[in-house]
């Protein structure tokens, strides 16, 4: 019963991370119906410009907001210079120019700071929490995790829902002619779909790095991870992305519990394809909605 | 052609009807501060590849009155309206908005300068609810941030003409009757005080009745709050019975524009193009 509760709380702290992962596909994906290969990758790359402001002011919190800051100007940037020219034109060329990005921000990275692993450092103790004698199977920096994502989440759920700009970007996400045609501009709407996917990307490369070190393809099993969670959930739903990734960890962690660590890609991709199969649009997926 | 409401007349004749609600109309709270706007289009030439939509189209709409745009399936009756609010890319031509030309504008920049389009069959989006819908006709709004009390002010009065959407204003827009979601439209376009209204066939797939009561909706918003209406309909002898003037397209050209009595008494016109 203790494995069990050990394994679960495990299972929340990174299905958050898949959880932030998974939200910043489906912003994207909302927005222009197109899924970033290179979420991952932008990720990594921030943790990198996380570590390098970490090592020369010797505060992790400073790295953190810098790393945050910097996946806003390069999801941005990725936006502006890249994806918005081949927007309108056939889908796969906007696909297969995430994959490019992917490669080459794995490529600047390691041109830039090399191969090697470097470990990241956690921003609470990494030490077990205990009730009594009972070790939980999480730390203070688990907590942090959970809370920082689930944060993220609120916030954006609540900025979708009861402001101004949510509405424009649900609008935009729902029927970008609509849209167009009160006034909204699609186009910029889009930029911050971008933008917050990149914070969303960078929050969950300065969050999994302690636990997985940092090297130029760091992120890649993340985002598989993540993917799988924004199918779970279904690619068009905010709500679906944050529980289809707790889901995917609780299970994971289970099964890499149980079963070893060695299973836990098999089981993801297992319940990819029955995902896939049985429900395509996702558990959560707002599409049977459109059909009326 | 043997109608004496050849387009050859187009811009000559002065609808009466829509001059009287020009006068009427100035103080309507659904105009914004510019007031109703006169839309005049000018050989516009339009299209979709090699495919020719409008070919030198010419038309014009007094400020506060209806203007109806008839003509066959393919005749380019929707293709008028994309290329007015921006689209569709006219090729050449203008789009005068009280005589400033507005040609090749975005849709939302067009949407800022006061043209409101209700597209065909699709403006509402039924993941958002009544009022969310609704709120979407701030957003053309001159302004970053609106003031809570003309926010307020605009759903209220929204309300007050369309009931039904104030009894389900927290519901899914998806759960309301076409009649109803044709009501939203027209009610979120109103909330966008515009200037001039662009309405695709409004009457689509409704009944009788309710297409009966969403035709003496567009007469009430023109002669109450003064809007410029275009509008474009398969039921050409509904859509004559509420306009001023009329415009007849046969494959991307006006085959007649005139007042919407005499084209409806023309009967060789009516056989011929409208088909009633």
């Amino acid at each position: 019963m203790v494995e069990f509760l050990q394994f679960t709380l495990s299972g929340i702290s990174f299905g958050m991370i898949y959880a932030a992962i998974a939200l910043s596909l489906v912003l994207i994906w909302r927005g222009t119906r197109l899924l970033n290969f290179a979420q991952g990758g932008m990720a990594m790359f921030t943790t990198y410009v996380a570590i390098e402001v970490i090592y020369h002011t010797g505060s992790y919190w400073a790295g953190f907001v810098v790393a945050l800051a910097a996946g806003i100007v390069l999801g941005t940037a990725a936006e502006l210079t890249v994806i918005r020219p081949s927007l309108g034109k056939p889908e796969l060329n906007s696909v297969i120019i995430t994959i490019g990005l992917l490669i080459l921000l794995e490529g600047l990275a390691g041109i830039f700071y090399g191969g090697q692993y470097r470990s990241f450092p956690a921003a609470f103790s990494v030490t077990g929490l205990r009730v009594g004698s009972t070790a939980l199977g999480v730390s203070r920096f688990d907590v942090f995790v959970a809370a920082a994502v689930l944060a993220a989440a609120l916030l954006l759920a609540v900025g979708f829902k009861y402001t101004s700009a949510g509405l424009r970007m649900r609008a935009a996400a729902f029927n970008a002619t609509v849209a167009r045609l009160s006034g909204i501009r699609v186009a910029r709407v889009i930029t911050v779909g971008w933008a917050l996917a990149g914070l969303l990307g960078a929050l969950a490369g300065v969050l999994v790095s302690p636990s997985t070190f940092l090297y130029p393809n760091s992120m890649d099993t993340i985002f598989v991870f993540g993917f799988t969670a924004a199918v779970i959930g279904g690619l068009d739903s905010p709500a679906g992305a944050v529980i289809g990734g707790l889901l995917l960890g609780v299970v994971l962690s289970y099964a890499g519990g149980y079963l070893g660590s060695q299973v836990t890609a098999l089981v993801a991709l297992g319940i990819l394809v029955v995902i896939l199969m049985i429900r395509p649009a996702g558990i959560f997926s707002s599409a049977q909605v459109r059909r009326v | 052609m043997n109608s004496p409401a050849g387009a050859e007349g187009a811009q000559g004749t002065q609808g009466t009807q829509g001059a009287q609600r020009s006068q009427g109309g100035q103080g309507g709270q659904g105009v914004r501060a510019g007031g109703a706007a006169a839309l005049a289009v000018e050989d516009l030439v339009a299209g979709y590849g090699e495919v020719l939509a409008l070919d030198n189209v010419t038309i014009t709409a007094d400020a506060a009155s209806i203007t109806a745009v008839l003509g066959a399936n393919g005749a380019g009756k929707t293709t008028l309206l994309r290329a007015i609010s921006g689209m569709v890319r006219p090729r050449s031509g203008r789009v005068l908005l009280d005589g400033a030309d507005r040609a090749g504008h975005s849709p939302e920049d067009m949407a800022r300068a006061g043209i409101a389009h209700v597209p065909e069959g699709q403006g509402v989006i039924p993941e958002l609810t009544v009022e969310e819908n609704l709120r979407l006709g701030m957003m053309s709004w001159p302004g970053i941030a609106p003031r809570r009390a003309d926010r307020a002010a605009a759903l209220a009065e929204a309300y007050e003409r369309f009931g039904v959407l104030a009894d389900r204003r927290r519901k899914l827009a998806a759960t309301l009757s076409g009649g109803e979601r044709q009501m939203l439209v027209i009610a979120r376009a109103l909330v966008a005080r515009p200037r001039v209204l662009l309405l695709d066939e409004p009457s689509l797939g409704l009944a009788p009745r309710i297409m009966t009561q969403v035709m003496d909706t567009v007469v009430r918003l023109s002669q109450e709050s003064g809007i410029t209406t275009v509008l474009v309909e398969q039921n050409a002898r509904a859509a004559l019975a509420i306009a001023d003037r009329g415009v007849v397209l046969n494959l991307g050209r006006v085959v007649a524009a005139a007042d919407a009595k005499a084209l409806a008494a023309d009967v060789a016109l009516r056989h011929h193009y409208l088909g009633f």
